[in-house]
This record gives structure tokens, C-alpha cells and sequence, in this order.
């Protein structure tokens, strides 16, 4: 083919007279109508890029012509593609490591928690610190990983939180209160893998527990309540960290030794890449300790005492329930500790101290049960650190149907009473099994 | 009688209770430490329990005015006398424990969880457990029970939740703010209560004298940071209310099946017993 560009100027004029009836044709022909409204841009036939000013943008609502030029949007409609070009995130693989940061995450309920990923934003900081000797971040996981949904998806959480290396643990024997189990394990993976900083997070049960009994089995004097750390050439291993000491009275500024334990917000969460997760197995079989301590499994505590703002259950009622028997009912059975809105207190349904939202109580529950509460901003707030919300109400507009993970658009006293039936008759089952 | 004597006197365990001088927050004096005194309550706990069991409480540390007001705060609650190794200001607590722990071997040791003063760090009922080889639990809320060498606790879990646990003795547990609140201390029983002193060796705290201690600094509070590559999306951002994730909406369905998906989520949450 030769390189002189053919010009047919009776079918460039078509394609720039829009009212001309075989405009879409020539259009077509040309092959420059790709985005389903009218032609923008187009190469002229000198090579020059030209612009149809005109022919950008789309009418918005009100009849207002709206130019959207984050390039997400064009001709009124939004691209397919919205959000694999919102995810920008880098991907990193890091083969030869040259040293190891070990985290050992809570795992709360078989997911990272807040303080997870901020611990996890600190062990990347101190892994990519020189980029040309990049550390990988080994996560040790005991237990069940729940992730954000199944499959493939728990891996890509795991290495969006900045996790290169995942050890995970979730033989029987680690569950509960296994602090001798969970030790010897750690100091398998010390034998093996001779991480150059063991991290914990400093979480009461957690963290804090294994973090102390892994320094002590090293024979480190941990640093903990670390808030901050910052690099350092004198130290002995270059960084250098403000620790929290003294019932929190003191900041002490210390060389960071090999095993820390840091506190909620010590480094922001990592965003911007993205890791491989890759899954190890320790070659050499962890020795399996004779406990001392024996876990007799969780008590049953009476939900009405726990503290709203730590309940980790809250069944909540609003305006929309008529039977309060039938609710309280419906909470005793489900084990849940109760809440109410606004209007319930106003109403006397409910007591004062019951109350959640900004005037309330800011509740931390992992499972929010809203009924027949329609979400007032004030309500939303109260419920902002809740893990997961579901909703029972009549009208499916209202806003706490937005922040639920699961509604339910019905009556609520029915469907409370199916759900307190089918728990019931589960119970009844085990027994009968049992 | 003769054998229910006995048995009485068998019942009664050795306990060990550890602690340290305390700083108000405020004020920053002196004081009966809030952890160790609720690890007190809880050792008095199980001696109403328990006829015969013998508390000893042990404090390691310097002998001057200050701190012997602090440590009359503990003995106040209903100890006649206290056993203080004596060591000067700025050693290391852990090793003359250890060697008094391992000679005077106690049933049971209780200790705060962290110190109010110098490092606080926390390490030491861990370093304690290390040393004798013995089983720590943290964060006790309650002793069950005390029969044939083992003890049956109550530890807190947080969000008020509970968890039972059996553990051979001896064992050292530490207590925290889930335990019952201390007793009032008593003033006259304070004075009258008596210190054995006993002088240690002891080795100064190297490592602390080297770190840079200073009053805590508020810490920062975390900003909120949009990262996005166009004005129209931080803009966004900026502007308008955070919109849902999405969640799964169920209309037009029998109450039975709308149950059933709550239940499948509360079973998947592991929030029902």
C-alpha cells in the first residue's frame, strides 16, 4: 500500500455535515465512531488531529450540557471499564528477598483488622526502605482467613495489604488459647526463615501475648506500644522508634530491636501496590508441645450486661418495630445484645443508655442487626466501625438499606419471628444430635 | 475432724502476689499501682475461698518514704507484712525475682499487667514465665477454682466476652482492668503491717540508662489523604458523602427466605452460640 493518503473530500464534508442523511454511514465507514455518541476527535487529513468541540460531553440532568474530563465518563454514558482504570495499583513481586520482616496479624474474626494493616503499612516501610534490596513481609496467619469473599479474592487481599510471603496455620490445635502452640510454631519459622524483624500488633490477647513470649523465647527485649519509626544509620539494625511507656506517661526513643510490637495507627496502610501473596509451608514439621493450659472454650456471658460501645452483637430497634416483646424476645434468643434508635428511646420502648448514635453510644459491633430504623445520619454515624450491618425494613429508599451489606425489604416482626424459629430449630437439632 | 483438718490444710495454696509502686495519673505521685492492687484482691479472693492458702506479696525495688507510703497502700487491704528485696533505684527487677520466686516456689504468682513507672513495658510476668519455665496467662478476670494442682480461670476476652481455662500449677497469671476492683486500703492496718527486708544482688539496667525517656507527646492525629489523579475526583472526595459499598438487597420475599439469609450471614459472622 502507498503511503500517500487518498483523500475523498465529498465523504469528509458527509462526515462533518451531521444533518446530512448518510452522516452515520460515512461515519461508519471511517471507522472513527467507536463511543456510541457523536465523533469528538478525528486525524484530519494533514495528519492534524481535529476536535469537534460540540460533539464532548453529554446533557446532564437538568438539561445543562456537563463535560466530564476525567475520561471515565463519555456520550452520557460510562464506560465498562470504570473500575479496572480506577485501579492503578502497582504490581510487586519481590523473587530474592534480602532479608525477611515477619508480621504475625491478629486476625480478628478471620480478617485483617485496622490495626493489621497499619502494622502491615509499617513492615513494608521498613522492608522497601533501600529499593535496591527490597525485603519481602512474611505474614504468619493462625487459624480460618475469611478474606473478602472466596477463592482468588483472599489472596489479593492479602497481597493488597502488602503481604509477599503468607505462612498460614490453621491446624486445630492453634484455635483458642494456644499460646504454647502458637510459640513453638513462631520459633519454627524463627529456625527457618531467621526474619531480621518480628512485628505484632499491640492488641490486648492478641498481638501483645505472642509478641512478649516470642521476645522473651529470643532472648530480645522487645520494644512495645511502638507509635513511630524512623530510620536511623546509628542504630544497630538503622531504624530507631518512639515507644509508648510508663501506663502511657513516657516516650521512650529506643534503637528498634528485632521483635516490636506497635500500636493502632504506628504507619499508614498500604494502598498504592499491590504483592503476591505467595504461599510458603515450613519444610521441617513444628514439635507438637504437651500444654499446660487447657481451653475449656468461651462462657456464655448475659449479653444485657456487656457494654453496648464492646458488644460484638447488637440487635437494634427502631420506629418501624410495633411488637417489643417480640424483639426482646428475638434478642434473647439470638444472643444478642440490644440497642435502639432515637425515636424508640423517645418513644419509652427502650432504655436512655441503649441508645446508639451520636447522641448514644458509638458502637463497635462486628454484626449491626438494624429493625425498623431508617438511618438518620445521626444513627449512621453511631455505626460507622461496625463491620458488617443488616437491615430489616419496609422501605427499600431509606438510607441504612446504602450501608447495609445484607437488607431485607419486609415486615420485620415476621421475619424476626421466621429467624428466631430457624434458630430455635437449629439449637433443638444439635441437641438432639448431642 | 482430724482428716477434715487435713484436708483443709491441703486445699490452701501458696500465693505469690508481685507488686510495684504506682503513679497517679495526674498528679504523678506515689501510689498503690491499679493493676497489682486488683492482682491483691484477686489473691485475698482466693483465700476467702480457700481456707489456708497463704499470700506473700513481694515488692523489688528501693526502700525510701515515698514508696513505703505506696506499698502500705497494698498491705492496708489485709496483709500483716510484705517481703521487699531490696535493690537501688535503676536495677533490674526480673533476676532477684526470679532467684526469691525459685526458692520460695509459690503455687501461684499474680501480677499486674504493666507497670506505671519506667519502661512498662509488660515484659515482665514473661520474662518470670521464661525464666521458671512455668504457664502464663494474661487478662484474668476471675479464679474458678483451685483442686488438685489445677486452677480453673476466667480469663476477659475483649468485648466483654469470656473464656474459660484450666491450668496446671504452678502458673503465673496477670491481671488487668477486667479483674474486680480493689478494696479500700485501711490506714491503721497499714501502719502496723511490717516490711522484711531482704538485700539482693543486683545488676543496674544498662540498656534503659541509654534510651532517651521523656514525657509522652500527644500523638499525631491520622489525616485523611485522598490520592487521586483528576480534580473532579477529589473533588468528589471532598464534597460528597461517602456512598455504601453496595450490599445485597432482598425485595419482594417471603419472610422466611429473608431470615434465612440473615441467619447464613450471622452463622458466617460466628456471632451466634
Amino acid at each position: 500500500m502507498s503511503e500517500i493518503i487518498r483523500r475523498d473530500p465529498r465523504r469528509e464534508w458527509i462526515a462533518r455535515n451531521r444533518l446530512h442523511p448518510d452522516n452515520a454511514a460515512v461515519l461508519a465507514a471511517l471507522g472513527v465512531n467507536r463511543g456510541g455518541g457523536a465523533v469528538s476527535e478525528w486525524m484530519g487529513p494533514n495528519g492534524v488531529v481535529r476536535k469537534d468541540p460540540r460533539a464532548i460531553g453529554f446533557i446532564g440532568p437538568n438539561g445543562v450540557k456537563r463535560i466530564d474530563r476525567s475520561g471515565l465518563q463519555q456520550g452520557g454514558q460510562a464506560t465498562a471499564t470504570t473500575t479496572a482504570a480506577r485501579d492503578s495499583r502497582r504490581t510487586v513481586t519481590i523473587d530474592q528477598p534480602a532479608f525477611l520482616v515477619a508480621v504475625v496479624p491478629d486476625l480478628t474474626g478471620g480478617r485483617l483488622s485496622g490495626h493489621d494493616k497499619d502494622l502491615l503499612g509499617l513492615a513494608r516501610r521498613v522492608a522497601d526502605a533501600d529499593a535496591e534490596q527490597p525485603g519481602a513481609v512474611v505474614a504468619i496467619l493462625f487459624g480460618e482467613y475469611k478474606g473478602e469473599g472466596g477463592g482468588e479474592l483472599k489472596e489479593q487481599t492479602l497481597g493488597e495489604a502488602g503481604i509477599d510471603r503468607v505462612v498460614h496455620l490453621d491446624d486445630e490445635f492453634y484455635a483458642g488459647f494456644a499460646p504454647e502452640a502458637r510459640l513453638a510454631a513462631l520459633s519454627a519459622v524463627e529456625r527457618e526463615m531467621t526474619p531480621r524483624f518480628w512485628l505484632f500488633p499491640d492488641s490486648p490477647l492478641g498481638g501483645a501475648d505472642l509478641g512478649r513470649r516470642l521476645a522473651l523465647r529470643l532472648g530480645e527485649r522487645a520494644a512495645t506500644g511502638v507509635w513511630q519509626v524512623e530510620a536511623d544509620n546509628e542504630a544497630s539494625l538503622g531504624w530507631r522508634c518512639t515507644a509508648r511507656g510508663a501506663a502511657g506517661s513516657l516516650d521512650i526513643q529506643r534503637p528498634l530491636p528485632r521483635v516490636a510490637l506497635a500500636l493502632a495507627e504506628c504507619a499508614e496502610p498500604v494502598d498504592e501496590t499491590r504483592h503476591a501473596a505467595e504461599h510458603l509451608t515450613l519444610a521441617a514439621s513444628i514439635p507438637t508441645t504437651l500444654s499446660r493450659i487447657e481451653d475449656l472454650g468461651q462462657v456464655a456471658v448475659d449479653p444485657a450486661g456487656v457494654a453496648l460501645a464492646e458488644a460484638e452483637f447488637i440487635l437494634s430497634g427502631g420506629n418501624g418495630v410495633k411488637q417489643w416483646d417480640a424483639f426482646h424476645h428475638a434478642a434473647k434468643v439470638l444472643g444478642a445484645t440490644e440497642g435502639a434508635s432515637r425515636v424508640a428511646v423517645d418513644d419509652g420502648f427502650m432504655a436512655r443508655d441503649r441508645q446508639v448514635g451520636a447522641t448514644g453510644t458509638w458502637v463497635t459491633a462486628r454484626v449491626y442487626m438494624a429493625v425498623g430504623i431508617s438511618g438518620a445520619i445521626q444513627h449512621l454515624q453511631g455505626i460507622q466501625r461496625c463491620d458488617k450491618v443488616v437491615a430489616i425494613n419496609l422501605d427499600p429508599g431509606c438510607d441504612i438499606i446504602k450501608r447495609a451489606d445484607l437488607a431485607v425489604i419486609g415486615d420485620s416482626t415476621q421475619i424476626l419471628a421466621a429467624l428466631v424459629a430457624m434458630v430455635e430449630q437449629q439449637r433443638g437439632g444439635q441437641r438432639d444430635a448431642a | 475432724m482430724q482428716p477434715d483438718l487435713h484436708q483443709k490444710q491441703q486445699q490452701g495454696i501458696d500465693v505469690a502476689v508481685l507488686v510495684s509502686i504506682g503513679r497517679h495519673p495526674t498528679t504523678g505521685r506515689a501510689r498503690r499501682a491499679e493493676q497489682d492492687a486488683r492482682g491483691l484482691e484477686l489473691a485475698l479472693a482466693i483465700e476467702a475461698e480457700l481456707p489456708g492458702t497463704r499470700i506473700s506479696m513481694l515488692h523489688a525495688g528501693s526502700q525510701d518514704d515515698s514508696s513505703e507510703a505506696a506499698l502500705r497502700g497494698y498491705l492496708g487491704m489485709g496483709l500483716e507484712s510484705m517481703t521487699l528485696l531490696e535493690q537501688p533505684e535503676g536495677s533490674d527487677a526480673i533476676l532477684p525475682l526470679v532467684e526469691h520466686l525459685a526458692a520460695t516456689s509459690p503455687q501461684l504468682v499474680i501480677t499486674g499487667a504493666r507497670a506505671e513507672r519506667g519502661e512498662g513495658s509488660g515484659l515482665l510476668p514473661y520474662a518470670l514465665a521464661e525464666h521458671l519455665g512455668w504457664p502464663l496467662v494474661n487478662s484474668l478476670a476471675s479464679v474458678e477454682k483451685v483442686e488438685n494442682g489445677v486452677v480453673t480461670l476466667l480469663q476477659a476476652l475483649p468485648r466483654g466476652q469470656r473464656r474459660r481455662l484450666k491450668v496446671r500449677l504452678p502458673a503465673i497469671i496477670s491481671v488487668d482492668e477486667a479483674a474486680p476492683v480493689a478494696r479500700q486500703s485501711a490506714f491503721g492496718p497499714a501502719r502496723r503491717a511490717t516490711f522484711a527486708i531482704t538485700t539482693t544482688t543486683s545488676e543496674a539496667d544498662s540498656e534503659l540508662a541509654q534510651w532517651h525517656l521523656s514525657p509522652a507527646r500527644k500523638r499525631p492525629k491520622r489525616l485523611k489523604i485522598v490520592k487521586a489523579a483528576s480534580a473532579r475526583d477529589r473533588f468528589k472526595a471532598a464534597a460528597s458523602k461517602s456512598e455504601g459499598k453496595g450490599g445485597q438487597v432482598l425485595t419482594d420475599v417471603s419472610p422466611e427466605q429473608g431470615a434465612e439469609a440473615i441467619y447464613k450471614l450471622l452463622k458466617e459472622e460466628d456471632v451466634l452460640r
